[in-house]
């Protein structure tokens, strides 16, 4: 990974991260709101593979498991966000330059896995304690916030990493 | 394909799964930083499960973000007050509606108590003194809220060590209490709220001062945050439509004594070990927090106005 790759993905991530817990909890439904982290690691996994996808996802889960009002076990985000990073990884592979409904259709999927492993890990470490009925409504919505905003966000950040990668590597 | 003939095929990298001669792809995933990444993640969960070692770490990372959630919530604070104005004239009819049915009851009421309060001025001299230790409350606004995936309801806000807030103060606001501080930096706390399913606060029903223990992330109740309160005693009932406050610790830490934390709307009994359960609605909406207060003791240092047992202002 090039050094600005790095940093424009810090930058990305961390902007992503304030958005999320300080502007869209006035909009959320029923407290859930788009995962936009989620949003910046399946954009990175997609343009410039698995192995940025993991790396990257796994750094946006540390900050998000320690940034101010997170209060679960850190490693938790890492670990859904490593395995979602990983997952769009092996979609880019099989479908080379994708279409809209292809990214929806990825996103949906991380989505849905990021949660799912997250809501898991959970309730291993018994870490809230909270019923499998309200697990499954909020990975739903989510599921759907996220495929939503794909169509705005995603192009917009698939353009910024794929500027950032050199011609030859194309 | 002469091509691929002089290729050195020793390497075992070089085969694919499907035990083909492709060059492998650069950007696929290398197995070796998935595992290593796994285990770190193995690792952060052992280490933050066992003992407080990350916590430095969450200090340092509040330290950056806290600020910039400040700023963030500061600028955006007129798009997000747009859902509020999405409030239908049917609907703020009902609500005057129910405000005036309400203040006719409470009206109703104050004329019968004058007798009781004339009791409760002889008690007045004796909680005199207790005035005095009062407590003061350091306004904040809350910046940010912890999302619903994450399970947890923790919210930030904009005030912290250097305020004279630590951890374990109270949170209130207007309406009761919001939760407990969990942790601080110098410009910035997280709160835990009491709906969250690890809060645990001392309750007591105030029409028997029977206490009780109410817990958060409750699933009794019909829709929204609920919370359940369950009595010490197991024969007590709690009576629908009581106030819970809380019965305070020692030391007014973690939670001070006498805040409303909610209404009882239903009693659940169970069968198996004959204990009742309550629903409690709380006074507090917590998808809309906003203004909320934390108590710290009087005379506390703050670098922003406190208000003071007194109700005054004070810099």
């Amino acid at each position: 990974m090039s050094g600005r790759l790095v940093a424009m993905s810090g930058l990305l991530v961390a902007v992503a991260l304030i958005l999320q817990v300080s502007l869209f909890d006035a909009f959320a439904w029923d407290g859930v709101v788009p995962d936009l982290v989620l949003m910046v690691v399946v954009a990175g996994a997609l343009s410039r593979g698995g192995q940025v996808g993991m790396v990257l996802g796994f750094g946006a889960g540390v900050l998000m498991d320690l940034a101010p009002p997170a209060d679960h076990a850190v490693g938790r985000w890492a670990l859904a966000l490593l395995v979602a990073g990983y997952v769009a990884g092996r979609f880019r592979q099989d479908s080379g330059r994708a279409g809209v409904l292809a990214v929806m259709a990825t996103m949906a999927a991380c989505s849905f896995v990021a949660t799912s492993i997250y809501a898991l890990s959970g309730m291993i470490l018994r870490d809230p304690a909270v019923g499998f009925g309200q697990v499954l409504q909020v990975i739903g919505i989510g599921l759907v916030w996220d495929v939503l905003l794909t169509p705005l966000l995603l192009p917009g950040l698939l353009t910024l990493y794929s500027r950032l990668e050199p011609a030859h590597a194309r | 394909m002469t091509q691929l003939q002089n290729r050195p095929v020793t390497r075992r990298e070089g085969l694919n799964r499907r035990g083909s001669l492709e060059p492998r792809d650069p950007r696929a995933p290398r197995r070796s930083t998935a595992v290593a990444l796994l285990l770190a993640c193995a690792t952060l969960i052992t280490l933050d499960q066992t003992a407080g070692a990350l916590d430095p770490a969450r200090r340092v990372v509040g330290e950056v973000f806290g600020p910039a959630e400040s700023a963030v919530s500061t600028v955006t604070r007129p798009v997000t007050s747009i859902p509020g104005w999405f409030k239908t004239r049917s609907g703020m009819k009902d609500d005057l509606a129910k405000l005036r049915a309400e203040n006719a009851q409470l009206q109703q009421q104050v004329r019968t108590t004058d007798y009781d309060r004339n009791r409760l001025a002889e008690y007045d001299g004796l909680t005199k003194a207790a005035e005095d230790l009062g407590y003061a409350v350091v306004p904040t606004h809350v910046v940010a809220l912890g999302p619903a995936q994450s399970f947890h309801r923790t919210a930030t806000i904009d005030a912290g060590s250097a305020s004279g807030i630590k951890p374990d103060m109270t949170v209130v606001a207007a309406q009761g209490l919001v939760g407990r501080v969990l942790r601080v930096t110098s410009t910035t706390a997280t709160v835990l709220l009491i709906v969250d399913g690890d809060s645990t606060v001392g309750g007591r029903a105030s029409s028997s001062m029977k206490v009780g223990f109410v817990r958060g992330g409750s699933s009794l109740g019909d829709g929204g945050d609920s919370l359940e309160l369950q009595l010490v005693d197991r024969s007590a009932t709690p009576a629908t439509g009581d106030t819970v406050v809380t019965w305070g610790s020692a030391k007014a830490a973690p939670y001070v004594s006498g805040v409303p934390i909610g209404k009882v709307t239903s009693v659940y009994s169970s069968v198996r070990d004959s204990s009742k359960t309550a629903a409690v609605q709380p006074y507090v909406d917590f998808g809309a927090l906003d203004l909320v207060g934390v108590v710290v003791p009087s005379g506390t240092k703050s670098d922003r106005a406190i208000i003071d047992a007194d109700g005054r202002f004070k810099q």
